[in-house]
């Protein structure tokens, strides 16, 4: 056990895990017991291997990009602190948060955050737009291979052409949340994860 | 008003005509010619008058009859319907159930005073075979399916745990009522009121159809209500069978209570599998539709129809295997039969269930009108609160322990108006009619009727300012739009993926591996091979796009007149050919003949977007639910709507 005392939980580190996601004392031991279990390298993080080695994951049309939003930019290994806060985003939102108007920063799991979350996983380039060319990119990964992609374009400039208000030809933030107001969001990007 | 007046007299006149013509014997009114050797037989029968010239005019009203007064019924439903949507402000504050089960009572009256007899009232058999069913269907074929397995816990909660709550609590309370006075209830056994409770205790999808349908209540809550109302037939069923067969025992054991509770589960999944398979071998049988393509909205249908029956016939869930049936086949049908047979089969669903629906309430109405009412105070205002006690308590318990479970809850405000849209209706009031006599049965039947008209009535009209007052969230209406798809489509594969890291086992996982099963087998065996790979994207995107080019007509697009020319003139070529190898005349080659008809009456007027109509591609208009009629559609669609394609073949793609 020698080895592995340095990777246990300490309560220190779950007390400013909890203070920083808002996850419960139980829910952050279950979901240390799951970091460990996909751990196999046993060194305390993880890396991208480790999680292609989630079978339904690898053939998710949207893996490779989900499995990069957990890494923070270049990095190639992502510690549990990490983990908790990508994983804090899918959170469902508590009737008590909602009137917290007293919080410090935004929560990570408020409607902002999740949708800044989606929107990330268009915007590789990260300079905050959905170029034409991004939004091609998760289509194609989408819908697959059967559509020409003639018909493609003209799908991608038509999501281009409802959501862009200011004629850049690609889709900011806010425009992005415009588009998606009259989506329940909170409801729809939510996990529930047992206590 | 002029035509429904008009009806009614008319009914009236035929009523009188069928109470005067005495059965005519048909060998008697035979012409003279051959009266002259036969009527001489000698088997004592009284000689009637020979006719001595040949009768000009008769009415025989006993050969047509039946067909006859029951399209009499439905004429008189459809015009009741049109009465009052044509006041504009009657149907913003009663519902449409009210009015109509008000015409039936008026009906019922009228018929009353003519015949100084009982109406006639909806037999049960008639109510379940054939006004249920297409109600039904209607409803399983537009429910958003989505929503529906999202809550289908939530909604299997309500429907089978709530149910068994409102039986036993109303029986048992009902019986500790009879035991209160023994005088006038001494002889209503405790099963008796269980065989009641079981009865008026289950939630009427047709009343609450009617009522939410215009209420525009949020999504979700909408589809609580009527889930429940849908699904807890199969509860009602079993212990309505099982209570009367108690009541047919000798004596009742715990070993038979237990075989109900078995009884429950085989009628609830028997009827879910006799859809199962009826929904795959209607989807798998308008695979081989397209040659034939009139005749696909019939296998819809007929398909529906049977499982309805074969459920019925083994005794199970009816209304579960029915729905079952429909949302199975849906994606299936939709992508293999072509887009005028989609067209006809939502429009002939939304018509049947329409009529279907307007001729119950107002037979309800007309079987109000009875000749013995048996009235009990106590009986009747105990029942009511009853309900209304049992209803609100149960939904409150089960709310309580299902809110700690479900990701988005269900709050105060929603939960009351659960408890206050559980409407009964023409169920509760068929199945009443079903007892085995014995002395109470008027009175159950009166108590029925009470709380169905109070039910309906009542909580039907102040629901909706109840609604508006309480401030329920309502539905958000939104056109449906691609970006909203896509990034819909994301989430879920995102939502997906972190279920998959998480390695939780949650909604998105089991519709994920559905959606693969789904894919590799079963869109491959039912679905033809050119439309397979439809995804749901390109799907909502054709759509927006059909929408938008039925909606550019509105538009005129001023046409240059070197193109205004060579439209005339491949016009004029096009009439000239269909002119000359014009085909014999039939029902299927009707639209070719409605489309000349439009060509060629329109000469040099300056309608410019019928022609465009005529040579470019227009799909329909999808249907709305609130059952506006399609666009007739000339050509499948053809192309991004930038270009107007003048190509001959378009037409003779027709």
């Amino acid at each position: 056990m020698g080895s592995r005392a340095s990777t246990l939980l300490r309560e220190e580190e779950i007390e400013e895990i909890k203070k920083e996601t808002g996850f419960s004392h139980s829910q952050i031991t279950r979901l240390y017991s799951r970091f460990t279990s996909l751990d196999k390298g046993e060194n305390g993080t993880l890396s991208r291997e480790d999680f292609q080695r989630i079978p339904e994951l690898a053939i998710n049309p949207l893996g490779d990009r989900i499995i990069n939003a957990f890494f923070p930019e270049g990095e190639d290994q992502v510690n549990f602190r990490g983990f908790m806060r990508t994983l804090a985003h899918f959170r469902p939102i508590e009737d008590n948060e909602k009137n917290k108007n007293a919080a410090p920063s935004e929560p990570l799991n408020s409607r902002t955050n999740k949708l800044l979350f989606a929107f990330r996983l268009y915007d590789l380039d990260r300079d905050d737009k959905i170029s034409r060319d991004e939004l091609l990119q998760v289509l194609r990964m989408m819908v697959g291979v059967n559509i020409s992609d003639e018909q493609l374009g003209s799908i991608a400039d038509r999501t281009i052409q409802e959501a862009d208000t200011n004629g850049d030809n690609s889709i900011s933030f806010n425009e992005f949340m415009k588009v998606l107001e009259k989506v329940d969001v909170e409801q729809k990007m939510s996990i529930r994860f047992l206590h | 008003m002029a035509p429904f007046l008009s009806l009614l007299i008319y009914t009236y006149l035929v009523l009188r005509c069928s109470s005067l013509t005495a059965p005519v014997d048909p060998s008697k009114s035979q012409p003279m010619g051959s009266s002259l050797g036969q009527n001489s037989s000698s088997e004592g029968v009284p000689l009637v008058d020979v006719p001595m010239a040949l009768g000009v005019f008769s009415v025989d009203y006993h050969h047509v009859q039946a067909p006859f007064e029951i399209v009499l019924w439905i004429m008189l439903a459809s015009l009741a319907k049109l009465g009052f949507h044509w006041s504009g402000r009657i149907p913003a504050v009663v519902p449409e159930s009210c009015l109509l089960i008000m015409v039936g009572l008026l009906v019922g009256g009228v018929i009353y005073g003519v015949r100084h007899s009982a109406p006639p009232t909806l037999s049960a058999d008639a109510f379940f075979l054939f006004l249920l069913p297409p109600i039904v269907l209607d409803a399983g074929y537009f429910l958003p399916g989505r929503l529906f397995f999202e809550n289908l816990g939530t909604i299997l909660w309500y429907a089978l745990l709530g149910t068994l709550w409102n039986v036993l609590g109303i029986g048992l309370s009902l019986y500790g009522v009879c035991l209160l006075c023994p005088s006038s209830l001494g002889d209503v056994s405790l099963l008796h009121c269980l065989l009641f409770g079981s009865l008026i205790a289950a939630v009427d999808p047709v009343a609450v159809l009617s009522v939410f349908q215009e209420m525009h209540v949020n999504e979700q809550l909408h589809i609580l209500v009527f889930g429940e109302s849908l699904l807890n037939d199969a509860v009602t069923v079993v212990l309505y069978q099982l209570f009367e067969s108690f009541l047919r025992l000798p004596s009742v054991s715990g070993l038979d209570v237990l075989l109900g509770g078995c009884r429950v589960l085989v009628v609830g999944f028997g009827g879910l599998f006799v859809g199962l398979f009826f929904g795959l071998v209607a989807a798998l049988t308008s695979r081989f539709t397209p040659r034939v393509p009139v005749i696909a909205p019939l296998f819809v249908f007929l398909y529906s129809y049977l499982s309805y029956l074969t459920s019925e016939m083994l005794h199970l869930s009816g209304i579960t295997a029915i729905v079952t049936c429909a949302v199975t086949m849906k994606q299936y049908v939709e992508a293999n039969v072509s887009e005028r047979s989609n067209s006809s089969i939502q429009y002939f669903l939304k018509m049947w269930s329409s009529v279907s629906e307007t001729l119950i309430f107002i037979f309800l109405g007309v079987s109000t009108i009875q000749d013995v009412h048996m009235w009990s105070w106590l009986f009747v205002c105990a029942t009511l609160l009853l309900c209304l006690i049992w209803r609100g308590s149960g939904v409150l318990l089960l709310t309580a322990v299902v809110n700690k479970v479900r990701r988005n809850k269900v709050t105060f405000r929603d939960q009351f108006i659960i408890a206050y849209g559980g409407l009964r209706g023409a169920i509760c009031f068929s199945l009443v009619f079903l007892i085995d006599d014995f002395p109470k049965k008027r009175l159950f039947i009166t108590t029925t009727i009470i709380v169905i008209l109070f039910t309906v009535f009542v909580q039907g009209m102040t629901i909706k300012p109840l609604v508006d007052l309480l401030d329920v969230k309502r539905k958000k209406r939104a056109l449906p739009t691609v970006s909203e798809e896509i990034h819909s489509r994301l989430i879920d594969h995102l939502l997906a993926g972190i279920e998959d890291v998480v390695g939780y086992w949650g909604q998105h996982y089991w519709k994920d591996k559905f959606e693969q099963f789904n894919r590799k087998f079963l869109r491959r065996f039912l679905i033809r091979e050119e439309q397979q790979n439809r995804s749901s994207i390109l799907r909502v995107y054709q759509e927006l796009e059909r929408r938008e080019q039925g909606a550019d007509r509105e538009t005129v697009h001023p046409l240059l007149p070197e193109e205004m020319d060579s439209i005339r003139r491949i016009l004029s070529r096009n009439l000239l050919q269909f002119n000359s190898r014009r085909p014999t005349y039939s029902r299927h080659t009707l639209h070719h003949d409605r489309a000349l008809q439009r060509h060629s009456s329109l000469g040099e007027r300056d309608t410019q977007f019928v022609f465009l109509c005529a040579v470019c591609a227009i799909g329909p208009r999808s249907i709305s639910q609130d059952s506006s009629i399609p666009e007739e559609q000339t050509a499948p669609q053809h192309g991004p709507k930038k270009h107007l394609s003048f190509d001959i073949e378009n037409e003779k793609n027709n």
